[in-house]
């Protein structure tokens, strides 16, 4: 059985589509744009190597606001993890105690997953259109005419309003696993908290949450390092603007690659977003493992 | 007493869900309504309600006029093919990587699971520079090597978790009836693979056909473009005509939604899994 198992051809055979693959794919390019980011380059001519350069444009120079995209992934991260998270773990809990049609509850809230981000862009587009849209003829329904506005034109306004879809969008996913993870607990020791006397907040506080630990680590890395790497709503909607207000590292990187022509100094945004998810993924996991100490 | 109070509270929840629910399905309600309306219908009236007349007009403008029908052919070759090739490229690799024997292999597992932390943004210009030096940009290809690609590192784990619950027993007596190792492969483990594969296809198929960065820069050619750049370019068309671009929204979404509602279990439990291994 062993020399059947140590087959080197047959080993080679199996791995070798998925090695070639995922070599291409992913770990070629990291080191290429590695490479990339040190030099400058418009795609078509010379690379010249110019160091540390583009990271001092970067960070020093703050060209093309990069740090207010910067700002805007934080605020998104910031309120996917504050506004998102709790919201999901209050529909999880209360659909995971047992309620009437609770499976049609979490299929229906799960939908908005599925929706391509295109549809869901789009989608809010509309609402928040400034003459037709659906919220401002809300609003003047109500006799509310003073708070309408351009929402998605309006500087002040634009961050607010696209993280509203963004939010809306994976509400159901975070809601999704965190009640995969509650049902999972076994039911004595719910029992054993009723007879104890625990009303259901309490058990949900003192018990259930705790028992979360590891879902709720997966649902914030998952929404802080999503935030960080966001794109596609943002794109379709605002595009970054109006006047990069809205602007996302990851539509900037797109912009100075592909509409700049400036290839090296993109490869430095890249390499930042990539640094950026991987430092917060590592300090997630660990401020969790502390907390599992204690 | 106690009993009015639980009353009470069971109702009020049942309030607060049903109320969440509606917040998650109007926009859905309102696109498909307004997908069948015409501007005059939206603009001076009838926003919300059901169309008086169900134009399906509109549906025909989408497909005519804005392509629609080519976008949505593309997108299922893109992510039809791509399942296939994960698939069947991540069953292979994960078993060499949990059942069969040599040196690297606990590394090589590793080096796969960290293949999910990659954001594919660092890939998006080296990747978009080889596929231009071969001359595949605004091809098909240009979009399944990359989706798949990304898509192997999660297939690999978690038909990986499922191979690992697969009794020894079986490839024993395989091999002991004098099967090779290929036959051990294809004719008893990759069939009982089955759950894991729908595991994958369905995780594979909502990553693929929803990308939408990839799909932006590498096609530019409208034969080839999948729907979700397909849509902005119409949208861009009909920019005030919202019917059309309604219809063509709707066609975008609504064959997930239906693959949903009929599997929704599966599509849960895959995502779930997807999400616990990794």
């Amino acid at each position: 059985m062993n020399k059947v198992l140590s087959n080197k051809k047959a080993i080679v055979f199996f791995l070798f589509p998925a090695t070639i693959l995922c070599f291409f794919i992913i770990i070629v390019p990291i080191i290429m744009s590695t490479t990339y980011s040190l030099s400058e380059w418009d795609g078509i001519g010379k690379k010249v190597f110019v160091g540390l350069s583009n990271y001092k444009e970067l960070f020093l120079y703050n060209k093309d606001g990069f740090w207010k995209s910067v700002i805007n992934s934080l605020i998104f991260a910031v309120g996917s993890v504050f506004m998102q998270l709790p919201i999901s773990m209050i529909l999880a809990l209360f659909l995971a105690r047992g309620v009437k049609r609770e499976r049609f509850y979490v299929s229906v809230y799960f939908i908005p997953v599925l929706i391509s981000t295109v549809v869901i862009g789009q989608l809010w587009m509309k609402i928040y259109n400034p003459q037709y849209g659906l919220l401002n003829t809300l609003l003047k329904s109500f006799g509310l005419d003073s708070l309408t506005n351009n929402w998605l034109g309006n500087p002040s306004t634009v961050v607010f309003s696209v993280i509203i879809p963004v939010l809306w969008q994976y509400i159901g996913y975070h809601m999704l696993l965190m009640y995969a993870s509650i049902k999972s607990i076994p039911g004595d020791i719910f029992e054993a908290a009723r007879i104890d006397g625990a009303n259901g907040f309490q058990t949900a506080i003192r018990i259930t949450i705790p028992l979360m630990k590891p879902i709720l680590k997966v649902c914030v890395i998952f929404a802080v390092v999503g935030s960080l790497k966001n794109f596609d709503l943002v794109y379709v909607m605002t595009g970054g603007g109006p006047g990069g207000a809205s602007q996302l590292p990851s539509t900037l990187m797109v912009e100075t690659i592909f509409h700049r022509n400036m290839y090296g100094y993109g490869s430095s945004m890249a390499m930042f977003i990539i640094l950026e998810c991987f430092i917060f993924a590592f300090v997630i996991r660990k401020a969790f493992r502390e907390k599992e100490q204690l | 007493m106690t009993f009015r109070k639980l009353n009470i509270s069971k109702y009020a929840i049942q309030i607060f869900l049903i109320l969440w629910a509606a917040i998650q399905i109007f926009p859905l309600y309102w696109l498909l309504t307004f997908s069948f309306k015409d501007n005059a219908e939206i603009f001076q009236g009838n926003m919300i309600g059901i169309p008086s007349i169900w134009r399906i007009s509109n549906y025909k403008s989408a497909f005519m006029g804005g392509n629609v029908g080519r976008y949505l052919f593309n997108s299922i070759i893109v992510t039809g093919i791509t399942i296939l090739i994960v698939s069947f490229v991540s069953l292979m690799a994960s078993y060499a990587l949990i059942r069969m024997r040599f040196k690297l292999q606990k590394s090589l597992q590793v080096v796969f699971m960290m293949g999910i932390t990659v954001p594919i943004h660092a890939a998006l210009l080296p990747i978009f520079i080889m596929l231009r030096s071969v001359h595949l940009v605004n091809t098909f290809w240009a979009l399944i090597i990359p989706y798949s690609g990304f898509g192997i590192p999660v297939a690999i784990i978690i038909s990986s978790g499922f191979i690992e619950t697969l009794p020894k027993e079986l490839e024993e007596a395989a091999c002991i009836d004098g099967c090779t190792i290929y036959e051990t492969f294809f004719r008893i483990i990759a069939p009982l693979m089955k759950p894991s594969i729908a595991t994958i296809a369905i995780f594979t198929f909502l990553h693929s056909w929803n990308e939408l960065m990839f799909a932006t820069v590498f096609i530019s050619n409208p034969k080839y473009k999948t729907l979700t750049v397909g849509i902005q370019s119409l949208v861009g068309q009909y920019t005030t005509d919202w019917g059309p671009i309604g219809a063509a929204l709707v066609v975008a979404t609504f064959p997930i939604i239906i693959v949903y509602i009929i599997l929704s279990k599966q599509v849960q439990d895959s995502l779930i899994s997807g999400a616990i291994k990794g």
